[in-house]
């Protein structure tokens, strides 16, 4: 890494300075351009009957009366869309032995969770559709259904899918050798069994596509609240047959995405079809309630876990069993096995031991599906593993911070690799541990807490240390056979008076991708940012690639912004040479003018070399073809992810009559490599936190005994609101990865990663004096009641 | 279903003519009477800067100042704001009425998706009329009502309290 990138003394050096984004001026204006916004010329709405049975035969459809009514143009039920679209099954080739059931737009004669999509009506307005849904009659014959974990798993119980021998997705062992004998010889033993329940991403901006299928050219343009759209180009493409290069997808300004915006869900592949169908566009967007009976949900896991440890406290082994149910049928394109595959991989992630013993079983149930979401397996793993490190502190009358301190992997001892497989380029446990120590002033906090507690005040701290997984490289899907992107690439042209327009793959959803990429461009080319555009998001305009999920919008799309940017610098250098008669090598670029690299001196403005190059190429010598648009793709190589690290702190109280719990305070020390704009870092870091918080406290899916989901509603689903967030305390530490010229790592889900852990810790430390322990995710006050013995 | 559903579609196809002075402009449109007032903003009116993120009082995305008070789009009728005057984020821009809000948000980057931003800026700018300087406790209680999933609230918070503090210095009250 050049040292130039660090100093932000010099003019245009804007990796590592907190500059606002500039797109944000739009949205502040209300002037955002959301997909809910569009509307086209002669578009038309899609509006969906849902099944209200979890599991049932569809015996009979009258779309009679909904067809006959004025402004109705078209009902379909699943077999019209079946004749256009090629149906899709959620496996990859890499997780051996998985299964799932082929999916269509809209089922053919059993649906398999209630709120699954049945019969779709395209009208002249969303209330007309409303209207012809309640003119259609469905006879279903009910059948037997499985609904939570040990039901979906008991041998003679109902089968979700009736063509299959069981309701197994897929089982997966990891064995790192030794474990029994560590255990065996182990000093002390703690184990614990815990549980986490369902939720959602709620983004405030439900999902929403316009699907616009032009006939006379066989063209499909589909304008999709999506954080992948390259991903959707090749699936319409490849699922109605329509070209690649006839499929333009568009995501312009997205409200919140958060992993849930890039999974294929049936009434988005269905709008597609009625579009085709009708050669008109249609719109359709989720309302509330349909969003949380059909947006994918996450987590759901059930973990027993043991963790062996040597007299003086030091982890030998761990031996967990990971059971989680994913709903009726495994995601498609990524799958529902993603989560859980990284919930036995990143046990016991920070710390330094050998032995490790873990098994996944996957199972179906008549739910929908539950998938990525922020944080994928994080919070699940560092759950566990955080809450055993705790309890064998107690054990060990250890305090948690030396417990950590005694185990995590020493910041000088990398390259590591963890007993589950996974190869740690560089992590800073060590120097993060102490500064999280410091930042919460915990000896204070501690004195304070016991003597709070005399005055029956129950205050808990907890801890917990986390390892993200950042950048990913194709081993994460394209091994396994998906066609997902882990390259990304941008086109970058000096125009010609002399600005910059960058079309990149990576998107935007509010992370403040657009304003990073502008900071690299312009700092790598030596202009002022606000001469820089960056245009994402549009499948016709930008070059293909990943788009951003998993964290890889700066490590990833940053790299590629930041190489392309240096063969423009080295492209136009070289006219400049030619026109100055100079060497490339003597030159550079500041603020937009070519120097002398020694002196410093301005030679010619830049803007000069693109009026020269685009109007008057008959000066410049014979033979030059002027190359102001260079195009440039970047894939990670290297180690297979950049692992990010960091670690979290939490101060609450308990309240223990009512139960209730307010979070007082919460602390992140985070290292993401390097920072390209510490404002946009830290806010990543508080939304991600908040998410985390509302898992650990308040979200929960809960669904009655014949499935349905009782709390669809943002009255009854309850989400973390300002009055009950606390203020985020956040600290820095830098380990750039060596692997990219830019060194940066992801960051979105780090905050998500270890808050529920966090909590978890905390409270189970307030309810010390009372002997009760908490051992479920989210923690209500219910919960809280009757782990006291008072509910 | 049955065969006397007809009659009451003929109702919900009647419209009634609204008339509202919209962002300081007279507006006339026709509206079904089921038609909430978020929507006739966003459909008939074309101003998409209200959002819709629940459709029941719930997430705060919908906020337009009705007669002069922040009131939920999504839980009034179009027919129950004939008459009324209507400030949306878009006028309430274009009078620079929250010019000051607007750019503290942007430089603490107070917002990331955008989709809350036009709810949570109504909220704070009527929480602004109310009480001049307010304390913490009290935006975060006054915003108990928006719901955002980008931010964590934090920077918001932060830059509705800037605001205040730089209102009151400019009034020279405290
Ligand atoms: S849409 Fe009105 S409060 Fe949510
Ligand atoms: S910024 Fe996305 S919901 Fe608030």
């Amino acid at each position: 890494m050049s040292a130039p990138l660090t100093s932000l003394d010099r003019p245009n050096s804007y990796i590592g300075r907190s500059v606002p984004r500039p797109n944000a001026k739009r949205l502040l204006a209300g002037r955002g351009r959301y997909i809910s916004d569009i509307r086209l010329p002669r578009m038309l709405y899609a509006a969906f009957l849902r099944s209200p049975y979890a599991h049932a035969k569809i015996v009979a459809i009258n779309v009679e009366q909904a067809g006959a009514l004025e402004g109705v143009h078209l009902v379909a039920v699943g077999a019209d869309l079946a004749k256009i679209c090629t149906p899709w099954i959620g496996t990859l080739d890499h997780f051996k032995g998985m299964t799932s059931a082929p999916q269509l737009p809209l089922p053919l004669d059993r649906v398999v969770w209630a709120g699954q999509a049945v019969v779709a009506v395209v009208a002249d307005s969303r209330a007309i559709a409303e209207d012809a849904l309640e003119l259609i009659e469905i006879d279903y014959e009910e059948l037997p259904l499985v609904v939570d974990i040990d039901g979906a798993r008991d041998p003679g119980g109902p089968l979700v899918n009736p063509d299959s021998v069981n309701n197994v997705c897929f089982r997966s062992q990891l064995d790192s050798g030794a474990v029994d004998e560590a255990f065996a010889h182990a000093a002390h033993v703690v184990e614990e069994e815990l549980s986490f329940g369902r939720h959602t991403a709620v983004t405030l901006e439900p999902r929403a596509i316009v699907a616009d299928y032009d006939p006379a050219v066989g063209a499909l343009t589909v304008h999709h609240a999506t954080q992948t759209p390259y991903q959707f180009q090749d699936l319409y493409s490849r699922h109605y047959g329509i070209p690649e290069a006839r499929v333009r997808v568009i995501a312009t300004d997205i409200g919140g995405s958060f992993g849930m915006k890039l999974h294929v869900y049936h009434e988005d592949m269905a709008v597609v079809g009625l579009s085709i169908l009708l050669g008109r566009p249609v719109k359709y967007v989720a309302d509330r309630i349909e969003s949380f009976v059909s947006d994918i949900h996450a987590r759901d896991h059930r973990v027993h876990a043991r963790m062996a440890l040597d007299a003086k406290g030091e982890i030998l082994a761990m031996d967990v069993v990971d059971l989680t149910a994913i709903g009726a049928f495994s995601t498609y394109p990524r799958t529902s096995v993603v989560e859980g595959n990284q919930v036995i991989r990143l046990m016991g992630a920070p710390y330094r031991f050998k032995n490790y013993r873990a098994a996944l079983e996957v199972i179906f149930q008549n739910k929908v599906q539950t998938s990525q979401y922020r944080a994928v397996g994080h919070p699940i793993a560092c759950a566990v593993t955080e809450r055993l490190v705790d309890m064998a502190a107690a054990k060990l009358g250890l305090d948690p911070f030396a417990i950590r301190a005694r185990n995590v992997i020493a910041d000088d001892a990398y390259p590591q690799t963890s007993p589950t497989g996974y190869r740690f380029e560089a992590l800073s446990h060590q120097v993060c541990l102490k500064r999280l120590h410091e930042m919460m002033d915990y000896d204070t906090l501690r004195a304070e807490q016991a003597e709070l507690r005399k005055r029956g005040i129950h205050r808990g701290i907890g801890i917990a240390a986390f390892v993200e997984i950042t950048n990913p490289s194709p081993a994460f899907y394209g091994v396994g056979g998906a066609r997902i992107s882990s390259q990304d690439g941008a086109i970058l042209s000096l125009t010609p008076s002399g600005e910059v327009r960058c079309l990149i793959s990576v998107t935007e959803q509010g992370q403040g991708t657009e304003a990073i990429i502008s900071q690299i461009v312009a700092d790598q080319l030596g202009v002022a940012q606000e001469h820089v555009k960056v245009i994402t998001g549009d499948t016709e305009v930008t070059p293909h690639g990943g788009a951003t999920w998993a964290c890889r919008g700066a490590g990833i799309g940053g790299e590629t912004a930041l190489q392309a940017t240096r063969a423009l610098k080295r492209n136009i250098l070289e006219i400049a040479a030619l026109i100055l008669q100079e060497q490339p090598s003597s030159l550079d670029i500041i603020d937009g003018e070519v120097v002398d690299a020694v002196t410093r001196n301005q030679r010619m403005p830049i803007s000069e070399i693109a009026r020269i190059a685009y109007f008057r190429s008959d000066t410049l010598p014979p033979g030059t073809q002027a190359q102001l648009t260079v195009s440039h793709h970047f894939a990670p190589q290297g180690y297979p992810f950049a692992f990010t690290n960091g670690i979290q702190g939490c101060s609450l109280e308990v309240d223990v009559e009512t139960g209730f719990i307010k979070v007082l305070k919460h602390f992140i020390v985070e290292d993401c490599g390097r920072v390209i704009n510490p404002m946009l870092v830290d806010e990543q870091l508080r939304g991600g936190i908040v998410q985390g918080l509302g898992a650990a406290l308040f979200e929960e899916c809960r669904y009655s005994e014949t499935g349905q989901l009782v709390n669809g509603s943002l009255a009854d689903y309850l989400v973390p609101m300002p009055m009950e967030m606390p203020d985020i305390v956040i600290g820095h530490v830098e380990t750039p990865t060596a692997d990219t010229e830019l060194g940066a790592k992801g960051v979105g889900e780090a905050g998500t990663a270890a808050a529920s852990a966090c909590v978890l810790n905390a409270v189970n430390d307030a309810l010390v004096p009372f002997d009760a322990t908490i051992n479920s995710i989210p923690i209500t006050p219910t919960k809280v009641l009757k782990a006291l013995k008072r509910f | 279903m049955n065969g006397s559903d007809e009659t009451l579609l003929d109702d919900v196809d009647e419209t009634v003519r609204v008339r509202f002075i919209v962002n300081g402009r007279k507006v006339a449109c026709e509206v079904a009477p089921r038609e909430t007032l978020v929507d006739c903003l966003r459909n008939a009116l074309e101003l998409t800067g209200t959002h819709a993120g629940c459709e029941m009082g719930a997430c705060g995305a919908c906020l337009v100042q009705l007669d002069g008070r922040a009131v939920h789009a999504c839980l009034m009728f179009a027919v129950q704001a004939d008459g009324a005057k209507i400030d949306t984020i878009e006028g309430l821009t274009e009078s620079g009425a929250i010019a000051d809000l607007q750019a503290e948000f942007h430089r603490r980057n107070a917002l990331q998706c955008g989709f809350c931003t036009p709810g949570m800026l109504v909220n704070a700018h009527e929480l602004l009329t109310q009480i001049a300087r307010p304390s913490r406790e009290e935006i975060r209680d006054a915003l108990s009502g928006n719901y955002c999933r980008c931010t964590g609230y934090e920077a918001i918070i932060d830059a509705i309290d800037a605001v205040a503090k730089a209102r009151s210095e400019e009034g020279g009250a405290t």
